[in-house]
């Protein structure tokens, strides 16, 4: 078994999703079953294969460096769960 | 009742045979009168009622002009909601437009509405939305049908006629698949055709936008209309866009069709096989050559998309965090916790189940086993199209490994339900353009699907092949 009790809760942790105790051990379930089925990847013979990041075959542009300046701050806060004085408010972070 | 097309009814409005509110109003209608399939996450009948007022001041010539038109809720717009059918993007309003919506836009559509899907795009049946499940609209009265996904609302928008055309995005099957099961067409072109920007990413080596249509010529129109250059996404393509409906070409004379001797799976139900065999047997008659061809690593495709696209979920989905936009937890005591409770509370559980696969095929000491290995994996699978491509014009497929399934099956099993992707993951991984036309039915008088795939930006062949055997069908 590939994912236990603890991979589980550092992997939750890496991705900043609380889990309770039911949720872990549904999805230990599902991860093992989940990585078991793509371990038949290890029968391809990948030596001296490139791995492919990017599939387009055209030639992808560059585009001139120059800024551009939308100020759009006050559209933008509309969205914000929480706000304060044109800016993002979150739980205070240091004592 | 037949459905026009967009063909006619532009025709008609040309002609003015009807106007732009007369033929909204009878959209609307019916989206009233469709409720009971939840096809949209976001209606508003004032809200299209307002774009009619506006474009009956406008007098300039516009291709699409007034036409309506259905969005996936994954495209942001100015003038609706964008949920991407995540309770963690609840009242969400984009402060821009989507470079796909907005060239709909520029060329005088009506947007009807904003359509249900999986959650973030992830799943196959519509059923993992916030939102609730959507019904396929050819369901018999006892027993609701799944209408495909991840883009089921806008595929089942079709079916029921509320929308002359709509827009899907594809990540592994996400257009083809809901397209085959609703029986309707639907196309995703070439990776890079259509700009990515203003759509929620999913797995953005993946992603791509396409259209869903009553008929091959629809889509054709469509798809034009979509499609550009567009530099604020670093992987569109600087291609020309051809005129493919003025081009349309139904004569596949001294054409080459590849059949991939590993898309017959054991287990695929024996209508499955049966139409893909009256599709060559067509191609045969119209003077094509049927070329038999190898794709030797198909059977590892599946397994391949299934690293690749949650590792890249796992990374598009870190910015939803409850600061900046969408959801936030009451239980926030810290910083983390605000975090970890939003993401708990604002994701559904496949979701979570992508990103914790995802998080654990990328994190230190795994990612060479497994992410670094997909990839080499997935360009042997782009070389076996390369090398098939040489060899032939376009390939023909089953679209699904079966028609429509009742709403909930198949929701135990992660596995099972990947296995929907089976004949359209392939092509999203080699970046290829892929249709879906219907194609025969089952038993129980339920559409199948049929895909042809193309060579890259050859949607051209991709919609002639289409065409032909659409014609042939009807």
């Amino acid at each position: 078994m590939k994912i236990d009790k603890n991979t589980i809760n550092k992997i939750a942790r890496l991705s900043r999703i609380k889990l309770d105790d039911k949720e872990s051990e549904d999805y230990i379930k599902d991860l093992n079953s989940i990585l078991d089925w793509v371990e038949q990847l290890n029968e391809v013979n990948t030596e001296n294969v490139e791995p492919l990041s990017n599939i387009s075959s055209s030639i992808l542009p560059k585009r001139e460096d120059v800024s551009n300046d939308t100020n759009s701050s006050e559209e933008i806060l509309e969205n914000a769960p929480d706000k304060l004085e044109g800016f993002f408010a979150v739980p205070k972070v240091v004592e | 009742m037949s459905k026009s097309s967009l063909k006619q009814t532009l025709k008609d409005l040309d002609t003015k045979k009807i106007s732009i509110r007369e033929l909204n109003q009878d959209y609307l209608k019916r989206i009233k009168e469709n409720e009971n399939l939840n096809v949209f996450i976001h209606f508003s009948e004032d809200n299209v009622l307002k774009q009619i007022d506006s474009l009956e001041k406008d007098n300039s010539a516009k291709k699409l002009k007034g036409i309506p038109i259905a969005i996936k809720d994954l495209f942001c717009t100015k003038n609706m909601p964008t949920t991407a059918a995540s309770k963690i993007l609840e009242n969400f309003n984009p402060t821009y437009e989507s470079f796909v919506t907005q060239k709909l836009l520029d060329e005088g559509s009506i947007f009807v509405g904003k359509t249900n899907l999986d959650e973030f795009a992830m799943g196959s049946a519509t059923n993992t939305s916030f939102f609730g499940n959507t019904i396929n609209p050819l369901s018999k009265d006892d027993e609701p049908l799944a209408p495909g996904g991840s883009s089921g609302g806008s595929a089942a928008a079709v079916a029921a006629d509320l929308c002359l055309g709509a827009t899907g995005t594809d990540t592994g099957g996400s257009i083809r698949q809901p397209a085959s099961f609703c029986g309707v067409v639907g196309i995703k072109p070439t990776y890079g055709l259509c700009s990515r920007w203003g759509i929620a990413a999913f797995a953005s080596s993946l992603d791509q936008a396409g259209i869903f249509s009553h008929n091959v010529e629809d889509a054709s129109i469509l798809l034009q209309s979509i499609a550009g250059f567009d530099q604020r996404d670093s992987t569109s393509a600087k291609v020309d866009i051809p005129n493919y409906f003025e081009n349309l070409d139904d004569d596949l004379n001294g054409k080459t069709v590849g059949i991939p001797k590993e898309y017959s799976i054991d287990g695929t139900p024996k209508e499955i096989s049966q139409i893909w065999e009256d599709a060559i047997k067509v191609l045969e008659k119209k003077g094509v050559k049927i070329k038999n061809i190898s794709l030797p690593h198909t059977k590892y495709a599946l397994p391949t998309y299934y690293i690749i696209a949650p590792a890249e979920a796992s990374s598009n989905l870190a910015r939803y965090d409850g600061v900046k936009y969408g959801f936030r937890s009451d239980e926030i005591d810290s910083l983390d916790e605000m975090y970890e409770n939003t993401r708990a509370q604002g994701f559904g559980r496949e979701v979570k189940r992508r990103i914790l696969i995802g998080t654990y095929v990328l994190s230190a000491g795994y990612y060479d086993a497994y992410y670094l290995k997909a990839q080499k994996v997935r360009k042997l699978i782009a070389n076996d199209f390369n090398k098939a491509f040489k060899e032939c014009d376009f390939i023909v497929t089953p679209t699904a490994p079966s028609a429509a399934f009742p709403l909930n099956e198949k929701q135990n099993d992660p596995i099972k339900m990947y296995l929907n992707d089976v004949f359209t993951v392939p092509a999203s991984l080699a970046g290829l353009p892929g249709i879906s036309i219907p194609f025969g039915k089952d038993k129980n008088n339920l559409p199948l699907g049929i895909q042809i795939l193309g060579k890259h930006f050859d949607e051209q062949q991709v919609f002639n092949a289409a065409l032909s055997l659409e014609r042939s069908y009807e």
